[in-house]
């Protein structure tokens, strides 16, 4: 118990560092499981787990710097409410909603693992290529006003990711700089694009005037946000529903369930116009994905022994440290060590949602620190974050590159997080596409791989429906407001 | 708990260590750091923490050996840094993967390359294994022959990314069938295992380690390697047993290496003292419950074998 205290709490700091992800969280832990038990050792890790996925929503919340690529979403909203001096409101909703998400997809991982296993297997790369493609359809409607702006930064975004050697061939590409040579690491970008600018921006606004606004932080009531948080049923099921979904195919990660997520929640709710500003259920739609996405990842690594996850390839190897070996025998052989596993995500689940009401009510105070102490706390924490994903001074180099740019962007009224989801799918949708041409060429060709199977018609399918959607919810939009408000 | 205060205990040493100027003690008189160029969780990271962490002993190094993770473009950026910028003084050491650097530095312009690097020891070797997926009508080698003869060009084989071991076990396997078949390059083994059990390629090359933790969902048809694995498959022959021509040159060894420039009496002192640390009991307890193949080879054996590799890559990457 003690363990599993120790590792949430240790989860939700860590999660709440930038740079520090669920799976460096995990990875920096395997070491001080040596010397523990096996059944120790795990329940350790699994708490992390669960407790850093949720903690990265803390900074996404307070700071609008996403812990991990999952919070982005996150971001979105809950910074907003924030602002308003709602953050206790809004972590509240946060904690709950990645509870209910969390132990549904736990549910599914244990009740459902055989069954799913084989089906998240199917995932081939042309299905994986056309995953990516309907996320870039719902980049020009993330979190800008402009589709077109939209568009252009997830352009940005894609050829960001192309920097450094391509992954599959190995060729050089935009390395103009030695710096570059690893690519850009999402991490880095990440903090780059959401904490510089918001840094400039404070201490720009610290020389202008030296009275500051003083935000009334407001509390409230556990109760109340619990009642809430379930009269959003509906974001929540979306959210719950897509994090499952998302989680079991394997490659595609949380990093774009939160997004996924949003997305939908935004599309099928009557506030749609209120999503940006400080509602609600774009948090419990993007909190609750990000944590139900946890258990399932965890499908085909705990049947097959193959990884889903970054996440999941690291915790492969604190269970092969321990000698367990996954796969089909895991419960046959080691019942006991996978079920107090299994257990600690659970129960971490729980331990998460106490620790983090607890925290709530105190961490909304950060918003009454004064900007320019604030911002230099920031950059501190950005710094240390972009240097500890790969202990690379290179990283930090391209972070604070990427936010001065992001910065200048800002200016023209673009937004950083179409800008990221860029940065995340274009090496998906580049290495399947490359992957799927040289399995059709040997195969019956292009047309053959990418287009037929039922699978791919359905995933081709919803890009087509996401692509009218957004067409027509745009035209819908023009005309009710002639002339206003739209162009910006 | 006894555990944790050594663990606090080693964290102040090191502290304290590195607040000291180097002062003229005997080698090592601090802790010690070993790059490695992969992301921490990844094969060569979790055996180099395993191999490395009885080296506060007295009887090896006497000081702790430090991992930093140094990740991206398959090795480069590790390798590169490393070649170019770290100390010569034995206090930054480095881990190994042959053919990988080897054959990247004969494709790419890299900084490193086995002239400008020193071997200290080898700890592990993990040889490439041909797979299909259990379902498969593939069951020997001359199966998977007969149908590239028959279509040539159309058996997909994955493997972890170009220029690594698996990549050249493949260029070996499509010489000796002598019949063309295609490679699938993935982001890494795990994925390139993935594809083979999702029925995606008709076949792999991967792990062996990897493949015998999967081996329930798989036909493991050959290793490519000169001898059996007694410890983990010893019923999967060799490729050279069934009459193939492939040889040991695409076996991932994995092992600790110095700059060129470093001081002789550090290099002997770590020649001495790192085999022996790898062969300590719990370092081959853990290697072994971890599913990792471990294989001690002293300074000129490793010296031997990066020759070797070097001459051997040099000629089958000169047509590519």
């Amino acid at each position: 118990m003690a363990i599993l205290c120790g590792g949430t709490i240790g989860g939700l700091l860590l999660g709440a560092t930038p740079g520090l992800s669920p799976t460096m969280a995990v990875a920096l832990l395997i070491p001080f499981t040596f010397h523990m038990t096996p059944t120790h050792g795990l329940m350790l890790l699994g708490a992390a787990y669960t407790a850093t996925v949720a903690g990265g929503a803390i900074s996404a919340i307070l700071l609008k710097i996403p812990g991990a690529p999952a919070n982005i979403a996150t971001a979105l909203d809950g910074n907003a409410m924030a602002k308003k001096g709602e953050g206790a409101r809004a972590l509240q909703i946060c904690f709950i909603s990645s509870f209910i998400g969390g132990v549904l997809g736990i549910l599914v991982l244990i009740f459902l693992t055989p069954v799913l296993a084989k089906w998240a297997l199917g995932f081939g790369p042309s299905h994986m290529f056309w995953i990516a493609i309907l996320g870039v359809t719902i980049i020009g409607s993330l979190d800008s006003k402009s589709v077109i702006k939209g568009l252009l930064a997830g352009a940005v975004g894609l050829w960001i990711a192309m920097i450094g050697y391509d992954s599959i061939q190995g060729v050089e590409r935009f390395i103009f700089s030695e710096h570059l040579e690893g690519g850009v690491h999402i991490i880095a970008a990440l903090i780059g694009l959401f904490a510089i600018p918001q840094i400039i921006e404070m201490l720009e606004g610290g020389r202008i005037n030296r009275q500051y606004q003083i935000i009334k932080v407001q509390p409230h009531s556990i109760v109340a946000a619990f009642r809430e948080t379930i009269s959003k049923t509906r974001a929540a099921v979306i959210g719950s529903v897509v994090g499952v979904v998302v989680g079991l195919i394997p490659g595609a990660g949380g990093q774009i369930a939160g997004l996924v997520s949003y997305d939908q929640a935004r599309r099928f709710s009557p506030n749609r116009d209120k999503f940006g500003t400080g509602e609600s259920e774009g948090v419990v739609a993007a909190e609750s994905a990000n944590n139900a996405m946890v258990g399932p990842s965890l499908v085909p690594l705990l049947t097959l022994s193959v990884p889903g996850s970054p996440t999941a390839a690291v915790l492969l190897g604190g269970l092969l440290i321990h000698g367990i070996f996954p796969g089909p025998n895991l419960f046959v052989e080691h019942a006991d060590v996978a079920w107090a596993f299994i257990n600690s995500l659970l129960v971490g689940q729980v331990l998460m949602l106490v620790f983090g009401l607890y925290i709530a009510g105190l961490a909304a105070h950060v918003v009454r620190i004064p900007p320019p102490i604030l911002a230099s706390g920031i950059l501190v924490l950005s710094v240390f974050g972009a240097y500890s994903v790969q202990s690379s001074y290179s990283d930090v180099v391209v972070m604070l590159a990427l936010g001065l740019g992001m910065y200048f962007l800002s200016k023209y009224g673009f937004s950083p997080a179409p800008l990221v989801l860029g940065v995340i799918l274009g090496p998906i949708a580049e290495s399947n596409y490359v992957q799927g041409q040289i399995i059709a060429e040997a195969g019956d060709g292009m047309f053959a791989y990418f287009f037929t199977g039922a699978l791919n018609l359905f995933l081709i399918g919803l890009v087509v429906a996401s692509i009218v959607y957004s067409v027509v919810s745009e035209i819908r939009i023009r005309r009710l407001e002639p002339r206003t408000g739209v162009a910006s | 708990m006894s555990k944790y205060v050594t663990r606090f205990g080693m964290l102040a040493v090191l502290a304290a260590a590195m607040a000291l100027p180097a002062s003229a003690g005997e080698y090592p008189d601090r802790p010690v750091s070993l790059m490695v160029a992969y992301s921490p969780g990844g094969a060569t990271d979790f055996q180099a923490r395993i191999v490395t962490m009885v080296a506060a002993n007295d009887e090896y190094l006497g000081q702790p050996i430090v991992i930093i993770n140094k990740p991206g473009a398959g090795g480069k950026v590790g390798w590169n840094k490393f070649a170019s910028g770290s100390k010569k003084d034995g206090y930054e050491l480095a881990a190994y993967n042959v053919p990988h650097f080897i054959a990247q530095s004969i494709k790419f312009k890299t900084k490193y390359n086995v002239e400008n690097l020193e071997p200290i020891a080898n700890w592990g070797a993990d040889p490439a294994v041909f797979v299909v997926n259990r379902d498969s009508p593939f069951n020997t080698m001359k199966d998977v022959q007969d149908y590239a003869k028959a279509n040539p060009g159309k058996i997909t084989v994955s493997g972890a990314g170009l220029f690594v071991g698996h990549h050249i076990a493949y260029l070996q396997i499509e010489k000796a069938l002598g019949e063309k078949l295609k490679y699938v390059p993935h982001k890494g083994g795990a994925p390139a295992m993935k594809s083979v059990l999702g029925g995606q390629v008709m076949a792999g090359v991967n792990n062996l380690s990897d493949a015998y933790r999967s081996r329930d969902s798989l036909k493991i048809l050959g290793i490519a390697d000169v001898q059996r694995n007694e410890e983990f498959l010893p019923d999967v022959p060799t490729l050279a047993e069934l009459g193939f021509d492939v040889d040991d040159s695409s076996v991932n060894f994995r092992g600790v290496m110095v700059r060129k420039g470093t001081p002789q009496e550090v290099i002997d002192t770590l020649a001495a003292k790192v085999p022996e640390m790898f062969k300590n009991k719990r370092v081959a307890k853990q290697m072994k419950a971890g599913g990792s193949p471990l294989r001690v080879m002293t300074r000129d054996e490793v010296k031997a074998m990066w020759a070797k590799r070097e001459e051997f890559l040099k000629k089958l990457l000169a047509g590519l």
